[in-house]
């Protein structure tokens, strides 16, 4: 994975697959004010567990206390931040595209190029559909656009630590930041905690 | 044998050691009453609103170390906790809450009394449970009595629908083990992290402790007293960590912050290391953030990562349980004596009183608490509402044991002295317990008043009365043009005729000398009483640092002889 946007980061959480989870996550985000850029969630590898990656917008302090919260929530068993390792990032997008059939040929044409595929031919429109990392999925759309985009849906990214990256998974990152109380912070947190706000 | 839901939860109550309930029964939660009443060993203690079975809960977990217990109906039954809950959560008391709701296959109806208490609840409980299948009450109540008391404790709500606690009986069976992979407290410290706080510490001219909550919830008092000893670190006490240390100690330095000594907050302004033990920095504690303890290092103990960075950056964080990190920690801490530093403490102190009290002709609140501290001797619980009273409270009475000062801190709810003070007093029936209240929260829960009176619970009730809601008022004066808007209580009933009313003693008290013999009165009365101090109406706390300053913004008591207001 390409390095980051200072401002985004990936959080992968292995969480109980139980009612209310996504509700407890949500009422966090929103409660402690944090951004979610984009949320996918699905099953995992292990029965009764479901696994989630976050986009969270924000700076050092914002994604530090992002995934402190997240991992106080009894539900979630396991958060880490993957955004300085290693990892594959993935998103899907489904582009329905206004389409001719003297135009259809050159879409198909831009869809190759990204490996795209056609997953439905209407009489004025087509879906494709693409994976890849945000900028490829943003580079087609922008492509795309002039012939008229109709709809849009995208998965918001998957992310996944790589596996030479001594064996481990994405879950496991950020243990060691934890049980040293994230030593070292400080010097990288100075600028970013919160030094002003109107007093209560 | 087969057991209803509702048996089940006896069972399991008892299997956790509880031994009271505070609550107030309705339609949905009525099958749990009807097996309670063949529990005489759960006493029920019926609460005239369930705001004050929270709170009561409350005031019970924090006298007694235990989890509190409380219970409700479907729907207001359940919203009127929240207030409780939310006191409970910001000042991580562990209480476990059991409400009805209506049965599995109304809900989402909009059924009578419905309403979605799990959701309402996420944000102010540690955890919360809808528990939809019988089998699942017991390992639920172990696991919730575990997860309220373990860690950075906080209160547990558990929504049964009354068809679950009515319907299938099965075979009891109380879960041996939890399974919460979630779900792990951390234990002791990592060593290298205890080592590099030993460090800073062994190297600072000028230390001083910041002894929070925590310090009380780990059960930490000696290992604190011990490390200020051996090292001769000045300790200042958050408004929770009141009582860590007895306010006698000579390495006792106040309490800090917006309404602390002015000479704990210049301490911390000049110190060269803050060595925070279960403390949050909370906002009433720093002031400005980027103006708080500009010269010094930070070690930071907390059983809660999050805490870790999110007001003030550490410069070592150490997580886990306190006792056991202070533990480890003093064995590594030199003795030490900093001769200059603490010379330089007590010129602090000298030069800002903070704890004076001027002559007046009128009677001063002030005063009613430093009386009571001294025909008490220190030694009495004290429950306070939020407030003027509260500050004073934690300004003036001079507390000898831990967990001896039971207030609202973090949430600041009004109205908590009544029923806390009744919770405090059931868990430690051996103490005197003193409810302080303004006449402003005092009128938001004294409907169980009743409560006290109907079980017998000795709670002296002291109100502070100045016809006002006296902080606000304070702000209006100090910060809104003196426009006294809808902070006078100009119709205020009788208090004495009330308690009278209850069918307790009132007493009234309005002049200085009647303050002690008041006092006596009410201790040598049986039962509750309800002493009513007619105080002067416009008085202030002082020092004041106004919200979002620093302490060279301090306020102090313009009044008070021999203060050099000299913060630089």
């Amino acid at each position: 994975m390409k390095p980051h946007n200072s401002q985004q980061h990936t959080i992968v959480a292995l969480v109980h697959d139980r009612p209310g989870v996504l509700a407890r996550i949500a009422s966090l985000f929103r409660r402690r004010g944090f951004n979610i850029a984009s949320l996918a969630v699905g099953a995992s590898e292990q029965a009764g567990l479901s696994r989630l990656t976050f986009v969270v917008t924000g700076d050092q302090y914002t994604v530090e206390q992002a995934t402190a919260h997240l991992d106080k929530l009894i539900d979630v068993v396991k958060v880490s931040n993957i955004s300085n390792e290693d990892a594959v990032a993935r998103e899907l997008a489904l582009i329905k595209v206004r389409a001719t059939p003297s135009n259809r040929s050159e879409i198909l044409e831009m869809a190759n190029l990204f490996r795209a595929k056609i997953v439905d031919v209407g009489a004025r429109s087509l879906v494709v559909e693409i994976t890849g990392e945000e900028d490829k999925i943003d580079a087609l759309y922008d492509l795309l656009r002039p012939f008229g985009i109709l709809e849009l849906m995208r998965t918001g990214r998957v992310a996944m630590v790589r596996g030479k990256s001594g064996g481990r998974v994405s879950d496991d990152v950020g243990a060691d930041a934890i049980i040293m109380g994230r030593n070292g912070m400080a010097a990288q947190l100075a600028g970013s905690v919160p030094g002003h706000y109107e007093g209560v | 044998m087969e057991m209803t839901g509702a048996e089940i939860i006896c069972e399991s109550l008892l299997r956790e050691g509880v031994d009271t309930i505070f609550g107030l029964p309705g339609g949905a939660v009525l099958p749990f009453y009807g097996a309670l009443s063949g529990y005489p060993q759960l006493r029920h203690i019926l609460v005239r609103h369930e705001q004050a079975a929270a709170m009561a809960a409350d005031g019970y977990a924090r006298a007694t170390g235990k989890v509190g217990v409380c219970s409700a109906t479907s729907g207001p039954g359940a919203t009127n906790l929240v207030t409780g809950l939310a006191s409970a959560q910001m000042d991580s008391v562990p209480i476990v809450c059991i409400t009805g709701q209506v049965p599995r296959p109304a809900i989402g109806r909009d059924a009578f009394q419905e309403t979605d208490i799990t959701g309402i609840t996420l944000p102010v409980t540690k955890h919360n449970y809808l528990v939809m299948d019988v089998r699942d009450i017991a390992p639920v109540i172990k696991e919730a009595f575990y997860i309220a008391r373990t860690g950075r404790p906080g209160p547990v709500l558990i929504d049964v629908p009354k068809d679950v606690l009515a319907g299938d009986k099965i075979e009891f069976e109380w879960p041996e083990s939890i399974d919460l992979p979630g779900y792990e407290p951390p234990g002791e410290p990592d060593p290298r992290q205890v080592a590099a706080a030993a460090n800073l510490i062994n190297e600072a001219e000028r230390p001083v402790i910041l002894a929070g909550h925590g310090v009380l919830i780990s059960r930490a008092w000696e290992e604190l007293r011990a490390l200020a000893e051996k090292a001769q670190i000045p300790v200042i006490t958050t408004l929770l960590g009141i009582g860590s240390l007895p306010t006698d100690h000579v390495l006792h330095m106040g309490m800090p912050g917006m309404h602390g000594m002015a000479y704990a907050s210049l301490a911390i302004d000049r110190s060269d290391l803050v060595i925070a033990l279960g403390a949050r920095f909370d906002d009433r504690v720093t002031g400005r953030l980027s103006d708080f303890a500009p010269g010094a290092k930070i070690i930071h103990f907390d059983v809660d990562p999050s805490e870790f960075n999110k007001n003030v950056v550490a410069d070592v964080p150490v997580l886990g349980d306190l006792k056991a990190g202070l533990r480890a920690l003093i064995q590594r801490v030199n003795s030490n004596v900093h001769m200059d530093w603490i010379r330089e403490c007590d010129r602090l102190r000298a030069e800002h009183p903070s704890l004076f009290i001027r002559k007046s002709d009128v009677l001063l609140p002030q005063q009613v608490l430093k009386e009571l501290s001294d025909e008490t001797n220190g030694e009495s619980i004290i429950v306070t509402g939020v407030g003027q009273h509260q500050m004073w409270a934690a300004q003036h009475y001079g507390y000898k044991e831990p967990n001896s000062l039971i207030t609202s801190g973090g949430s600041g709810a009004m109205g908590f002295e009544v029923p806390a003070a009744l919770g405090a007093k059931v868990g430690r029936p051996d103490k005197t317990v003193w409810s302080i209240a303004g006449d402003g929260g005092f009128q938001m829960t004294l409907c169980d008043l009743a409560t006290a009176v109907e079980n017998n619970i000795d709670v002296k009730y002291a109100i502070l009365n100045n016809g006002s809601l006296g902080m606000v008022r304070q702000w209006q004066d100090f910060f809104y043009d003196k426009d006294f808007f809808s902070t006078i209580y100009s119709k205020n009933p009788d208090f004495v005729k009330l308690a009278e009313a209850y069918g307790i003693r009132g007493i009234r008290v309005t002049k200085q000398e009647e303050v002690s013999g008041a006092i006596q009165e009410a201790m040598e009365t049986p039962g509750p009483v309800v002493v009513d101090f007619v105080v002067k109406e416009d008085e202030f706390v002082f020092p004041m640092i106004p919200a979002g300053e620093s302490v060279h913004e301090m306020l102090e008591e313009p009044e008070a002889e021999g203060v050099a207001i000299e913060t630089a």
